[in-house]
């Protein structure tokens, strides 16, 4: 099968819906010339100014028009640009898209996606860095996506573009060059879906974003110990497919939660809670969560590294609850 | 600008109503009928008329916290508006938005709001929607003096205006934000001055004047339908009303509420009318009682409609249930 990086596969998504819909527009910054990570570099140019909107550094003014377009007729895809600068905008997130259908007793659709650059990337620092996808876990309204593929970002981001209520879809910023084979045959993943990344019988970790490729790789040097953990990437925080996490935890019998997030009030902590009260006879061994520390993300490399989970964190959980 | 008899009679009517309604919402809540809070807009009936007057009955409109006046003038049933205020699940939100979010978008009100200055973005991107689908509709834009102060003002009137969207954004500046003064909040006495700074002429009107308001409002429409972009009016008014029912205005000089008593607006419409024939005292008393009878009708579904079931809660979340 071929292969894509998910910033082409992300870029094929927005191409192949903004072909099939005229409804579908982009709006945010720096869209056109498509920095800093490519995903938008040459849309203006297939599809015209007009639906490659290059916005003033106006956060609330993005996401607020978006809702506007979005409750009349249109379908917007708007860019974050770094997901951190969502925090100028929480009013227009929060209060008004999240709750606009409900309020309004179902008058309006939202069809409306925001895309999220989310997570650390070397030494982008406190205000580059962050993972704040709980907040809109805890968002009644909202759905969060969380692609760790190329061929999951594609298939998500078309599901979210295509349907009628907000998604805030997390992109994270060490993946967008990583490679993956993606189907050319068009493939729409529904929203709320698990996927199994590597099969295991001894012991499961969850695991989002980028996390999924290091708990990808602390399974590999597990293995070489003889102990097989089974990665789970729920690829989608809300709605979540607690059956497929409970149906490998059934078969497990044990649990590590792995996160970029910092630990405290982190979505694993919800994932945690889940399991402790819907499928506490499962368990063979308390549950473990791997996360960051509680400080904001710091600048030199050294301390940067001891404030993100590592992959032998997952290697160190693992080892405790398979004992 | 000419403005035909008949429409001021419209004018006259719709401000009745919106009288009628709020008259009707406030003694209803003092009575303890009405759960939540809300916010009249007694004595601002001229912007709410004014305004909607000037619109397509498919252009839209985004509201704020003191809302009901500017449903009423878009067009909204007032039974299912009444029945949203005793929060029952004929209401127009199915009693789930209440005063502060009730809506109507089949009549194109996309929404009071909750936080002061949520709707200027909003109304930036009905703009932008409108002139995608090239429909021809308008949407306008109401907010208060305190939502000048927030930064959704500026970064809204700074996109309609590079975009040149078809947006008129109407201030009502009653000289309060909740309980603080304008004068003391704001660094300019007028708000349409901030216009400028956008690029835009701000146009100042005397807000117990509903001709005035309509005059103003039809001018700004015109030339957003015709791609002409944005438009900026702010219309003067006074609240007659606390910030809230209830609230006891101690911050307040009484002589502020008299003076604004003394310019209402519709009794200022009705002895212009009746001075030049173009409506009779009874035609006005009967324009009254048609009011008083609506809301009758309003206040009697309102309390006769079921309340919600509890796990109706959960519905209208999201598209399909997940």
């Amino acid at each position: 099968m071929r292969k894509l990086t998910m910033a082409e596969a992300l870029r094929e998504a927005l191409i192949e819906e903004m072909t099939r819909d005229p409804r579908v527009f982009l709006i945010g910054e720096d869209l056109r010339a498509g920095v800093p990570f490519g995903v938008t570099k040459g849309l203006a140019e297939l599809f015209g100014e007009d639906r490659v909107l290059d916005t003033p550094i106006s956060e609330a003014a993005i996401i607020g028009a978006s809702l506007g377009a979005a409750i009349t007729g249109m379908r917007p895809v708007a860019d974050m640009h770094f997901a951190d600068f969502v925090t100028c905008a929480m009013d227009e997130v929060v209060n008004q898209i999240a709750k606009v259908r409900y309020m309004f007793g179902g008058q309006v659709d939202v069809p409306l996606t925001l895309r999220m650059p989310t997570g650390s990337v070397k030494g982008a620092a406190a205000h580059h860095s962050q993972s704040l996808e709980a907040w809109f876990v805890h968002t009644p309204g909202l759905h969060v996506v969380f692609p760790s593929t190329p061929a999951d970002a594609k298939g998500l981001l078309k599901t979210s573009i295509r349907g009628l209520d907000p998604v805030l879809f997390f992109e994270h910023k060490r993946l967008y060059k990583m490679s993956g084979e993606v189907p050319e045959e068009e493939v729409l993943i529904p929203l709320g879906q698990a996927d199994v990344k590597r099969p295991g019988s001894d012991v499961t970790v969850i695991a989002t974003g980028w996390m999924v490729h290091q708990a990808l790789d602390a399974a590999d040097r597990l293995s070489q110990d003889g102990i097989e953990a089974e990665v789970v990437d729920p690829r989608c925080l809300a709605p979540f497919d607690k059956a497929a996490l409970f149906a490998s935890v059934r078969k497990t019998t044990r649990v590590v939660i792995v996160e970029e997030a910092a630990r405290t009030g982190a979505f694993g902590a919800q994932v945690a809670a889940w399991i402790v009260e819907e499928i506490f006879d499962a368990l063979d061994a308390p549950v473990r969560r791997v996360a960051a520390r509680d400080v904001p993300m710091p600048f030199s490399p050294p301390l940067e590294e001891y404030v993100l989970p590592q992959v032998r964190d997952i290697v160190d959980a693992v080892r405790q609850v398979v004992g | 600008m000419s403005i035909s008899a008949e429409k001021q009679r419209e004018l006259l009517r719709s401000m009745i109503r919106i009288r009628a309604f709020e008259e009707r919402v406030r003694d209803l809540f003092a009575a303890g009928r009405l759960p939540g809070f809300v916010h009249l807009s007694i004595g601002q009936e001229g912007v709410a008329a004014g305004a909607s007057s000037a619109l397509r009955s498919d252009d839209y409109v985004l509201s704020t916290h003191r809302g009901h006046g500017h449903m009423v003038a878009k067009g909204a049933d007032t039974a299912r508006m009444m029945a949203e205020l005793f929060a029952k699940r004929t209401g127009s939100c199915k009693g789930k938005g209440g005063s502060m979010h009730i809506a109507d978008a089949s009549v194109g009100v996309l929404g009071a709001n909750g936080v002061v200055a949520g709707g200027l973005s909003i109304a930036a991107g009905v703009g932008l929607s409108i002139k995608q689908r090239r429909s021809g509709q308008v949407c306008l834009c109401f907010f208060g003096d305190g939502a000048a102060n927030r930064g959704p003002f500026h970064e809204a009137l700074n996109l309609a205006v590079i975009w040149k969207l078809p947006v008129v954004f109407v201030c009502e500046n009653n000289g309060w934000a909740s309980s603080t003064a304008h004068r003391y909040a704001c660094a300019v006495p007028d708000v349409a001055v901030r216009a400028a700074g956008y690029g835009l002429r701000g146009v100042i009107v005397n807000g117990m004047d509903t001709l005035e308001v309509y005059g103003a409002v039809r001018e700004a429409v015109e030339r957003a339908r015709a791609g002409g972009g944005p438009a900026f009016i702010e219309a003067k008014v006074v609240r007659w009303q606390g910030h809230y029912e209830g609230d006891p205005q101690g911050y307040r000089d009484r002589a502020e509420i008299a003076d604004g008593k003394s310019r209402d607006p519709i009794e200022r419409l009705g002895t212009k009318l009746a001075g030049e024939g173009a409506c009779g005292t009874e035609q006005i008393a009967e324009m009254h009682r048609a009011a008083q009878e609506e809301m009758d009708r309003a206040v009697a579904f309102g309390e006769s409609s079921p309340l919600p079931a509890p796990e109706e809660a959960l519905e209208d979340l999201f598209a399909a249930q997940q």
